[in-house]
């Protein structure tokens, strides 16, 4: 019989987002709390921006703010 | 009107194409018809109905009418119709990395018009509600349209593309699946989460949107507008649904009815990944001729949403309902 050695685990960094795990993976943070995803993929929040942290919420997107054009700035939004 | 198999009834006409349509379902013969405006709720109707006939059929309806070949030569008739009027409003490219670069460029601020700007700053639940009920005729069926292009993909792009199909469908565990999750949250909302009971409330503008889905998938020409319009939907989901999460808990909506955008925030903040890595590369790498209709794709489906939201927006404003009644 043949000995079979399980494929290592897949990371992907990508170069703008999230790093990229793929299969079930349980998370554990600072403070000793993990969080469990059982997607086939999930993606890791790098940038610390996610409301979602350890998991990515796509914040890390460039914002790019509407103004309309003789009423800037009448109302903060951040988001 | 439910059968034991889950179909609703036909619908009711709304025009002489959808009259031909539903007399047909209801054993009539296949009459000849001007297809009318390509946008408009008689083809659009029509269309639905035909395409209907190849997911859960109608209740009191012969399946094997799916395959009736004088009403698939009057679906393509329509379909012609429907497409030519994309293609000439549509402006052409091929540039897929500059459109999926567009994407992902979030707008912010409160001048942002958009439905799920408006529903998260000041939309009330009355139009939620309706909002919910046209996004139903996709929903319901979630994924289902983009199924149909698995066959007509190859290698690493139907790979990627099943990835996040199976995500879409609960990864293997029924109670998560995004349909069944949308089900749920109609259900807190105190709408029918029965399959088809809004089709006879939206307008052609709500089913136009669906139709293209079915268009795309059930032919392999289009498999690459179908990626595209997949693409489309995976990218830009996450912050909108994070949006509406916003939005219905300012309406004090409980997790319950906030689940179903819950799940799409993270779900398609990874959906977005593999899309791009895992079924646009590998398939403008296998067939780069593909980039044109991927373009289109993307931007046809952009097209109708817009379209959509216009019609929502302008509604509301008017203090109007954006269902028929």
């Amino acid at each position: 019989m043949e000995n079979t050695v399980s494929d290592p685990t897949r990371m992907t960094l990508t170069d703008e987002g999230p790093a990229l795990v793929t299969g079930p993976v349980e998370i554990e943070l600072p403070d000793g709390r993990r969080v469990r995803s059982d997607r086939p993929v999930t993606a890791l929040c790098l940038c610390r921006r996610s409301r979602r942290w350890p998991i990515c919420d796509t914040s890390h997107r460039t914002k790019v703010r509407e103004t309309p054009k003789d009423e800037a700035d009448e109302e903060d939004d951040p988001c | 009107m439910l059968t034991a198999t889950g179909a609703p009834a036909p619908p009711t006409p709304r025009g002489p194409v959808s009259e031909v349509v539903v007399d047909a379902l209801r054993g009539g013969p296949v009459r000849t018809v001007e297809p009318g405006d390509p946008y408009g709720d008689d083809l659009q109707l029509a269309l639905h109905c035909c395409y209907e006939l190849h997911y859960r059929g109608f209740a009191g309806v012969p399946a094997d009418l799916e395959w009736d070949p004088a009403l698939l030569t009057l679906r393509r008739e329509l379909e012609r119709a429907f497409l030519a009027a994309l293609r000439a409003e549509v402006p052409a490219g091929d540039d897929v990395d500059a459109e999926v670069a567009a994407l992902l460029v979030e707008p912010t601020g409160p001048h942002v018009r958009g439905v799920s700007h408006h529903l998260r700053r000041a939309g009330e639940l009355w139009q939620l509600r309706e909002y919910v009920t046209h996004r139903s005729i996709y929903h319901l069926k979630e994924a289902d349209p983009q199924a149909w292009v698995i066959p007509r993909l190859t290698g690493a792009a139907k790979a990627g593309l099943v990835t996040v199909e199976h995500d879409e469908y609960g990864g293997g565990r029924p109670e998560r699946m995004h349909a069944t999750l949308f089900a749920e949250m109609m259900r807190e909302l105190e709408l029918d989460d029965t399959y088809g009971a809004y089709v006879d409330r939206v307008p052609g503008v709500t089913l136009a949107e669906v139709n293209l889905m079915t268009l795309c998938g059930l032919h392999r020409e289009l498999r690459g507008a179908s990626v595209g319009q997949f693409a489309m939907v995976e990218l830009t989901s996450s912050p909108g649904s994070e949006r509406l999460v916003r939005g219905m808990r300012r309406m004090g909506l409980g997790e319950a009815a906030v689940r179903f955008y819950d799940e799409h925030v993270e779900a398609d903040a990874v959906h977005e990944q593999v899309v791009r890595r895992g079924v646009l590369a590998p398939l403008l790498a296998a067939e780069p001729e593909l980039a044109a209709d991927v373009v289109f794709g993307i931007r046809a489906s952009l097209h109708l949403g817009e379209r959509l939201g216009e019609h929502l927006l302008g509604s509301w404003e008017r203090g109007e309902s954006s269902l028929l009644p």
